[in-house]
């Protein structure tokens, strides 16, 4: 108890210093600071670039980043918000965002979007409509993510199955996992953890399943279809295809596939950068489709930047906020290889930028893609799931008895609001 | 604080001669800025903490009164009572640990001019970031590659998934806090020792005690004060222990970590995680009673094996 408090508080006055160098007023040529907060150190000199560019277009406003490691992102944010001493704009995530909206803690850009003149529809919709409550905005898109196969060429090579296309369905990709596992030498064909964005998701929709009923106030976990969306990763444990749940748990799944224990990692987007940084990984990985189940499906989220309400200088906030949503800034991303930038048509800089991957895949993912399920406290019951699931993961128990128990746990939650 | 800031003004003036003045005021300009980071850093977060608990606190918004309604959820809440076993559990273990502090310290003790030599080596963990910890003990007990399973294949033993399967995972955690609390645990222990009159034991070797004997008769009794504070300490950092858990299990989505919460796991995670700072609060507020029951339990026994000499 008493860390957190201390943490909290060593915050709050850490924050505070930083904002009260703003000075106060809202004078346009007063001299004002603003932070910007991330979870990335991968993304923060990108970060920067945009911010300095910035900088040269409006003289009087610094913008300082602030980079949190992602297990005290969220926490920090939620302290400096209750406290009123949060990062004046910061990156927000679908599943977290009802929550600060409905508690009044962004500033609404409705206006700023119309006196700015910026076109929504340059954003993908999913990612866009993630960040709207109650018909106002709270929120631009900076990026996306689809899900795609990153796969190890070399394994792939050494075990002599052909590389994964656009033509794989869910039986390619369980049999070439089973052959591309050799216990001997400690490699499996994928990494099947208890992964929603990546995994089950995912395949849940390639079912036909919807994971939430249409208005979010019941989860369909239990379904047929949602059943066979879990037994996809089920039976790759069951078959002995992934490490288990306990090795994944060790070494993350992502940690696996860079060392080269698996052939195999569903993943998103927003790895490129990494793996191309990996000098172990040079010209042994690419990206493919996601195989296709009943259908093609993928889910697809991205960050939004979002602005504090209680800021002091809400008119320089929302000019930044506006910045950081347009064209600019997105090719900057996109340019430095960041990531997948939202705006439309900033996105062939990106491809560019790593061309030892087929990212397009990530792309022309979009047109199949649906946006992350999120309803009531999503992190709440997105955070229940490795408890109700790892039991069929394991084998413990079967998959539609785990299923129908979270089931009830994550209805147990929606119903709270 | 407020007897401390009050008392002085009634004594008479310091000791200096020919001081006219009384003293307390300067002694109340001294407390206070210390009084006022008391109040500001214990005082008023303890209060709103036992505020918010009476209270339903969303994560940002008005919070409405509920009366005591989140500790009776709480008693039902078998989660809860799990979070609390783990810390019991947990905190067993780390007190197995101070028997082997009185002996180090006993040992460390007669190791003469390399004495602060063990002593730094002992202490290091102490001044070492909780992070730094956990992630070098999160590659010792891998499962796969851990240096734990490597040296215990040598003797033909299968290692275990120690931090990834829930049945071994507050043992796990239980040996990395004995770890963490021995070099404190050393350096009360070696000021306790050195306290002891060398004459007791030159005595009680004419009488024929061979250093066994001594360690048990004069040692552990003499020492016992010092072995006291240590367990109040342990006890009360262990049942607050949080760290470990947060780095070794949830920053690396660990499934074990649903079976191994702590109570003050379960207190950040309601709090900071799930935006219910009303039930965290009455987590906090039942911990800290806990932690006071524990306590003035071993006020009460200490009186049958704690010797004042």
């Amino acid at each position: 108890m008493k860390h957190t408090w201390t943490a909290a508080l060593a915050l709050t006055v850490a924050a505070t210093l930083l904002t009260a160098c703003g000075g106060t007023g809202g004078g346009s040529n007063e001299k004002v600071t603003l932070t910007y907060a991330n979870w990335s150190e991968d993304q923060t000199p990108a970060m920067e670039q945009i911010a300095a560019e910035f900088e040269k277009q409006n003289p009087n406003v610094t913008v300082r980043i602030q980079t949190l490691p992602w297990t005290e992102y969220w926490s920090t944010l939620q302290v400096g918000v209750a406290g009123g001493t949060a990062p004046d704009a910061f990156w927000m995530l679908a599943d977290h965002f009802r929550e600060y909206a409905k508690g009044g803690a962004l500033v609404d850009l409705s206006d700023t979007v119309k006196s700015a003149g910026i076109d929504m529809s340059v954003y993908p919709k999913a990612v866009s409509d993630s960040y709207t409550y109650e018909g106002k905005i709270f929120a631009l898109p900076k990026d996306f993510d689809t899900n795609g196969i990153w796969y190890n060429k070399a394994l792939f090579d050494a075990a002599g199955v052909p590389y994964p296309d656009d033509t794989w369905g869910w039986k390619d990709a369980q049999e070439a996992a089973k052959k591309l596992t050799d216990p001997d030498k400690g490699v499996w064909g994928i990494a099947a953890p208890i992964d929603p964005q990546g995994g089950y998701y995912n395949t849940i929709l390639q079912a036909g399943g919807t994971i939430l009923n249409a208005d979010g106030t019941a989860a369909d976990f239990a379904g047929p279809q949602a059943v066979a969306g879990l037994k996809f990763w089920t039976d790759l444990q069951a078959a002995g295809s992934s490490p288990t749940l306990k090795q994944l748990s060790d070494t993350e799944a992502v940690a696996m596939f860079e060392s080269q224990k698996v052939a195999m990692y569903f993943s998103g987007a927003y790895w490129a950068l990494r793996f191309s940084k990996n000098p172990d990984l040079k010209g042994k990985v690419d990206v493919a489709p996601l195989p296709q189940g009943v259908k093609r499906a993928t889910v697809t989220s991205g960050i939004g930047n979002a602005g504090y309400a209680g800021s002091e200088h809400p008119e320089e906030l929302k000019k930044f906020l506006a910045f950081l949503g347009g064209a600019e800034a997105a090719e900057i991303q996109a340019a430095t290889g960041t990531v997948l930038p939202a705006y439309k048509g900033t996105q062939e800089p990106w491809l560019k930028s790593m061309p030892e991957f087929d990212l397009q895949v990530f792309i022309d993912a979009i047109d199949y893609s649906v946006p992350l399920p999120v309803a009531g406290d999503t992190a709440e019951w997105q955070g229940l799931a490795a408890q109700y699931l790892a039991p069929a993961w394991e084998g413990a128990k079967p998959v539609e008895t785990a299923a129908k128990e979270y089931q009830d746990a994550v209805n147990q939650v929606l119903a709270k609001q | 604080m407020t007897n401390v800031t009050a008392k002085p003004a009634r004594r008479p003036a310091g000791r200096r001669a020919g001081g006219t003045q009384p003293s307390g005021w300067w002694a109340v300009a001294f407390v206070a800025p210390a009084t006022a980071g008391l109040i500001a850093l214990y005082v008023w977060p303890f209060l709103s903490t036992l505020v918010k608990s009476f209270q339903d606190v969303p994560a940002f918004g008005p919070a409405t009164f509920v009366g005591a309604g989140n500790y009776a959820n709480l008693l039902g809440d078998a989660e809860v009572w799990k979070a609390f076993g783990n810390s019991a559990l947990y905190t067993v273990i780390v007190l197995l640990g101070i028997p082997l502090a009185v002996a180090l310290a006993a040992l460390i003790e007669q190791a003469g001019r390399g004495r602060t030599i063990y002593r730094v080596l002992f202490f290091l963990p102490v001044v070492t970031l909780p992070v730094a910890i956990g992630m070098v003990w999160r590659f010792i007990y891998n499962g796969d590659f851990g240096l734990l399973n490597y040296v215990l294949s040598w003797f033909g033993v299968d290692g275990q998934y120690w931090v990834a399967d829930p049945r071994f995972t507050i043992y796990a955690f239980g040996v990395v806090g004995i770890w963490m609390g021995l070099g404190i645990n050393l350096i009360i222990l070696g000021a306790g020792l050195q306290a002891i009159p060398k004459a007791v034991y030159e005595a009680s070797a004419l009488d024929g005690a061979g250093r066994i004997r001594q360690f048990f008769r004069i040692t552990v009794p003499l020492l016992s004060p010092s072995i006291f504070f240590v367990t109040i300490l342990t006890v009360i950092a262990a049942l607050q222990m949080f760290d470990l858990i947060f780095i070794m299990l949830r920053s690396v989505n660990n499934t074990a970590l649903a079976d191994s919460k702590t109570i003050v796991y379960l207190f950040y995670e309601k709090a900071f995680v799930q935006f219910e700072q009303g039930y965290g609060a009455a987590i906090a507020i039942v911990l800290l009673i806990v932690i006071m029951i524990a306590t003035a339990l071993q006020f009460r026994l200490q009186k049958s094996w704690v010797f004042y000499g």
